[in-house]
């Protein structure tokens, strides 16, 4: 019998529909315990390829016969293996087109809202690798925030949507992803934006993104308003859009709060951190929508595969916004911190324009978690 | 150092380094050594765990302009 292909696009539905679906993930163990595919309604079954060369006869009775059942390797060729092998058995099985380096990259975009003046804002859900990316449109023109390492994907939507692209920010220097910022304003002649303080490295010309700058999308006037935010790097900032929705980077986010260390100064920046979320974030209107730039798990998502929540909603029930005490908050935040991402080093170092690795390694780079937030 | 036989899997992808792999080990004795060179990224991990679960020990592993060989001594 034939394998079915899967793409990364039908499985994001899937995880956001919380279809149910049984994966057989034939990766190495080690590859597997650091980052899989993640749902709700999603059965998940860990046996490498290599155990099964010599057939799947040991595995079949762990496997349930009334479900589709989605095999995943790293790349791909080791799936269609595996799932060549469950099908002569008699089960219906498919295989992920591009393994998790295409579940790694696949965007899924979900529309937020309308904007006052005719204009909508969406969120780009990077489900494989948690992150968030932006688009806010007015009027013919575009705003892309945060984005992922391919730019085709922004330039396309915004084509389809008949939008240009004239601004595109970073909130700050990321560790845990390759910026397509650079890349997006090159392609489509937009004002590139990055805080200077997280930016004294770089080696290409940027727009020095400040607090208090205001950015006007469209003529419609939709305003970007910078807010200064410190805390999960020095130059971290904020944006309030239509006076509506908060971005709020990598300092805030749903379930968890932003760490200060991947520069290597978690020390100095704690301090920062706190005055952003204790003090600047308290000065601003609860009734702001949260985006943040990741998610950690996948609970974050609302039904419509959303990430976002009211500011006042975040100030009741999220830990990190609760602790009165700062010694225990500084001791929550330093004492507390997961393993850092994947690479981060060299993605900074990459975002800051000092190398340029090529497309493979880049990818290879990026594979596994953010890891971005300690809870 | 020294091996008892050469698998040349450069330029396969996965799965195909290791289904050699486990092939030519079958041709040896235990104790004798397999040299494979592969340029599969991720041959590397998955030659390792592949070892450890079969019982043979991976001796020594080296990477040169991007290819990847590997000793491992059957179990």
């Amino acid at each position: 019998m034939s394998v079915k292909e899967m793409t990364a696009k039908e499985v994001a539905k899937k995880v956001i529909n919380k279809e149910e679906l049984f994966i057989l993930d034939v990766r190495n163990e080690s590859d597997f315990n650091d980052w899989k595919i993640e749902g709700q309604n999603i059965a998940i079954l860990n046996t490498p390829y290599f155990d099964l060369l010599d057939g799947v006869e040991e595995i079949m009775d762990s496997i349930p016969t009334n479900t589709d059942v989605l095999v995943v390797c790293a790349k791909e060729g080791s799936s269609i293996f595996v799932a060549e092998m469950l099908s002569d058995a008699g089960l219906s099985a498919s295989y992920l087109k591009g393994g998790m380096k295409a579940w790694s990259e696949y965007l899924e975009p979900v529309k937020i809202g309308d904007l006052t003046n005719g204009g909508e804002i969406y969120q780009f859900v990077r489900l494989g690798k948690g992150c968030l990316s932006y688009m806010i449109v007015s009027d013919g023109e575009a705003a892309v925030i945060d984005s992922t390492r391919n730019p085709a994907i922004y330039v396309e939507f915004a084509s389809t949507i008949g939008a240009k692209i004239t601004h595109v920010f970073d909130t700050h220097l990321h560790a845990d992803h390759i910026s397509g910022g650079r890349k997006i304003a090159e392609i489509t002649n937009a004002t590139y934006w990055l805080p200077p303080k997280d930016a004294e490295e770089v080696t290409f010309e940027y727009s020095p993104l400040e607090g208090g700058n205001v950015v006007t999308i469209g003529h419609t006037e939709i305003d970007i308003l910078a807010l200064y935010s410190p805390g999960h790097t020095i130059g971290s900032t904020s944006f309030v859009i239509d006076g509506k929705y908060l971005l709020s980077g990598d300092i805030l986010f749903i379930d968890s709060i932003g760490r200060p260390d991947l520069a290597g100064l978690a020390e100095d920046w704690v301090g920062d951190l706190r005055e952003t979320l204790y003090n600047r974030y308290r000065e601003l209107s609860t009734d702001l929508i949260v985006l943040p730039a990741h998610f950690m798990i996948i609970e974050e998502l609302n039904d419509d595969g959303s990430v976002a929540k009211q500011l006042g909603t975040l100030f009741a029930e999220n830990h990190g916004l609760n602790i009165a005490d700062e010694a225990e908050f500084r001791q929550m935040v330093t004492g507390n911190l997961p393993p850092q991402p994947n690479s981060y080093q060299e993605i900074r170092e990459t975002n800051m324009g000092k190398i340029t690795p090529d497309d493979d390694k880049q990818r290879e780079m990026e594979i596994g978690p953010n890891r971005c937030a300690v809870r | 150092m020294n091996a008892d036989k050469l698998l040349d899997a450069k330029g396969l992808a996965c799965p195909m380094p290791i289904v050699k792999t486990k092939k030519s080990m079958n041709d040896l004795e235990t104790g004798q050594v397999l040299e494979i060179h592969a340029t599969d990224k991720g041959a590397q991990a998955d030659l390792a765990a592949w070892s450890r679960s079969g019982g043979h020990e991976l001796v020594q592993s080296t990477e040169e302009n991007g290819v990847f060989k590997f000793w491992i001594k059957k179990g």
